[in-house]
């Protein structure tokens, strides 16, 4: 039936300022409620993105006494097949000594680093290798190029085309390396003691063919990572030589952090909510109050109950409509607003804000379904009305 | 007799406990189809009772009510709602328009509670009876931007929109000059004759009521005189 929709919409635009100032109460609810949970989903999303985005997610390590991993082919295979891997890198790391030229002696210096042979087509999906390269090229395959870091480049004065002598401790013998590039991994520990080559150099270098010491996995959703460990460890399965550590159990504290985030957050909105359904309660019971004649006239007229009420449950959707869609485009400019000018000195946003599109018709939807609830009251209050309490006084 | 409606040992009883007061004494009165009938009496005697007992606005503390032969005190709100929306019609004294609507708007509210669009008949319809009461100049008015006698014919225009059989009206020129009156009553004559429709009117002209074909007269809630014209 029309008659009930009618009614309301002619109710709200016969006491505009009442309707304005109630939708704008709605808006602003929806706007800041969009605003804080957007927020700290880029905050969350940010900050889990600077700790592990260039890091790997998941790592199957060989507990064996050599450390090594071997005929691990056919295991990267099946990683790569199981859902929701994204970049799964083969790597072979040792650990060796700097040595370096004295009085035109070489000698071998207490700095360790770290020289680590990548798979580099998959581990520049993990660590971004080619995006961080500040000078150079990346190493060319199956020679004794490496790239080396900003900081360790500064500390010992090399830059592209010299040479690193390193020792082997475990070979006993020394090698030398040739920088075919700069990075800058934005992390200061790793630029001073990686040196990062490929994984056939490596394989060479240390004259361990055919052996890695480490796969390592990046995921397509960070907080998936303790299930696709699970499958992860199914594929290990009868090599009880190896294991698969997820990030989240070594960030424990960091995830305890964002949940702590994540409920305050919520509590906020809940309580924005709350504050939105008692306004819009509270004006449309006056507003039943006020319409009392009307409801008294209709009701005698032969409205049913059922449609009396229907005339405050559509003024409760349509305020929350209004505000809804208020809210949003008031939210979505306060978000613009900050990510334009809360930036930090080098201009990117403060905190990136992704506008994600279903946390925004959520909350419409909400404002919506609470604005309607809301509605509850009033409309249970006009069903109620008896017409003979308005003919009788007048 | 063909009688729209026969009320029946109706006694209607407010308060409760030792406040109790009867205001209306086991009435009896039948009424006949197509009739205009008056109702007088002095104030607080129980006539807007009576009127809205009939009207099935309110409910008799005892006794039987029928409207075209059916029992109407026993049964439910909704069923209640539907039976008024078809059969009747009211007039108030204070107008009761809806203050957000046009005069036209009001005239169709009853029509809409059954049905969404309006047909074409009933848009003629509304537009006679527009004719009817008078109403062609300012039928786009706000409730609110008119006179009372406006507001009023209004009411009857709105009244008759569903083809009622029956119209109650509680004193419908109680706040109008005399010459205003005067016309209502005419307009309520002519409807009378019209469209065959029951009258029932509480007034507190004798003129008036004596131009009625029944004059009712209620006193201390008994009926007192009864008199067909
Ligand atoms: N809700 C109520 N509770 C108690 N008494 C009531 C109530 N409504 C009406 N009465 C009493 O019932 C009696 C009849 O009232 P009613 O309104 O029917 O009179 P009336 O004949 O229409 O008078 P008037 O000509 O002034 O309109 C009055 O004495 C009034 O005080
Ligand atoms: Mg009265």
């Amino acid at each position: 039936m029309l008659l009930p929709f009618k009614i309301a919409l002619r109710f709200l635009k016969s006491s505009k300022g009442q309707t304005i100032l109630i939708t704008f109460g709605i808006a602003i609810g929806v706007s800041v409620q969009l605003f804080i949970g957007l927020l700290i989903q880029g905050l969350q999303t940010s900050l889990v993105d600077k700790t592990v985005g260039s890091s790997s997610h998941i790592t199957v390590s060989s507990v064996s006494e050599d450390k090594y991993i071997t005929e691990y082919e056919s295991l990267l295979a099946e990683i790569k097949e199981t859902e929701g891997t994204t970049y799964v890198s083969a790597s072979l790391d040792n650990t060796s000594v700097l040595v370096k030229n004295q009085d035109n002696e070489d000698v071998i210096t207490s700095e360790y680093v770290l020289i680590r042979g990548l798979s580099l087509e998959e581990a520049n999906g993990i660590y971004k290798l080619s995006n961080s390269l500040v000078q150079g090229n990346m190493p060319i395959q199956n020679t004794n190029q490496v790239i080396i870091g900003k900081e360790f480049s500064e500390l010992n004065d090399k830059s592209i085309g010299e040479e690193i002598k390193v020792f082997l401790p475990l070979l006993n013998k020394k090698k030398t390396l040739v920088v075919s590039g700069i990075f800058d991994l934005k992390v200061s520990s790793l630029n001073e003691t990686w040196i990062i080559t490929d994984l056939q150099s490596s394989q060479t270098i240390f004259e361990t063919p055919g052996k890695i010491t480490s796969i390592e996995i990046q995921v397509d959703d960070v907080f998936n990572s303790p299930n696709i460990t699970v499958s992860i460890e199914e594929i290990l399965g009868n090599n009880t030589n190896l294991i698969a550590t997820d990030w989240q159990t070594q960030n424990e504290s960091l995830l305890s952090g964002l949940n702590g985030q994540t409920i305050s957050s919520l509590m906020i909105q809940i309580f924005v909510i709350i504050s939105v359904v008692l306004s819009i309660a509270s004006v449309l019971i006056i507003s039943v109050i006020q319409k009392q004649k009307q409801i008294g006239i209709l009701k005698a007229m032969g409205i049913k109950d059922s449609m009396a009420s229907t005339i405050f449950l559509t003024q409760g959707f349509l305020l929350g409509l209004m505000g809804a869609i208020l809210g949003i485009l008031l939210g979505i400019s306060l978000i613009v607003l900050f990510t334009t000018f809360a930036l930090n000195p080098d201009g990117t946003p403060l905190i990136p804000m992704q506008l994600n599109p279903g946390f925004i018709v959520l909350s419409a939807l909400i404002a919506i379904i609470a604005s309607t609830l809301a509605s509850l009251i009033p409309a249970a209050k006009s069903s109620k009305l008896d017409p003979i309490e308005v003919i009788r006084n007048g | 007799m063909d009688n729209i409606l026969q009320l029946k040992n109706i006694n209607k009883i407010y308060g409760n406990g030792e406040f109790q007061t009867q205001v209306l004494f086991d009435i009896n009165l039948d009424i006949i189809r197509g009739s205009f009938n008056s109702i007088i009496g002095q104030s607080g005697s129980g006539k807007s009772t009576l009127l809205n007992i009939i009207g099935t606005l309110d409910k008799p503390t005892s006794g039987e009510l029928y409207i075209n032969g059916v029992r109407t005190d026993s049964m439910k709100k909704t069923e209640l709602a539907d039976l008024r929306n078809n059969t009747m019609g009211f007039i108030f004294q204070f107008h009761y328009l809806l203050p957000e609507f046009t005069a036209y708007e009001n005239i169709l509210i009853p029509y809409y509670m059954k049905n969404n669009k309006p047909s074409k008949e009933v848009i003629e319809r509304a537009n006679e009876l527009i004719d009817l009461v008078g109403l062609s100049s300012v039928k786009n008015n706000l409730a609110t931007k008119m006179s009372g006698g406006q507001q009023q014919r209004t009411a009857i225009a709105r009244a008759l929109i569903n083809n009622p059989s029956i119209i109650l009206a509680d004193e419908p020129t109680g706040n109008l000059d005399s010459d205003t009156t005067e016309k209502i009553y005419t307009l309520l004559r002519e409807v009378n004759e019209k469209f065959k429709t029951t009258f029932i009117i509480i007034t507190h002209d004798r003129r008036i009521a004596e131009k009625a074909d029944r004059n009712i007269e209620i006193k201390d809630g008994k009926i007192n005189i009864d008199i067909f014209r």
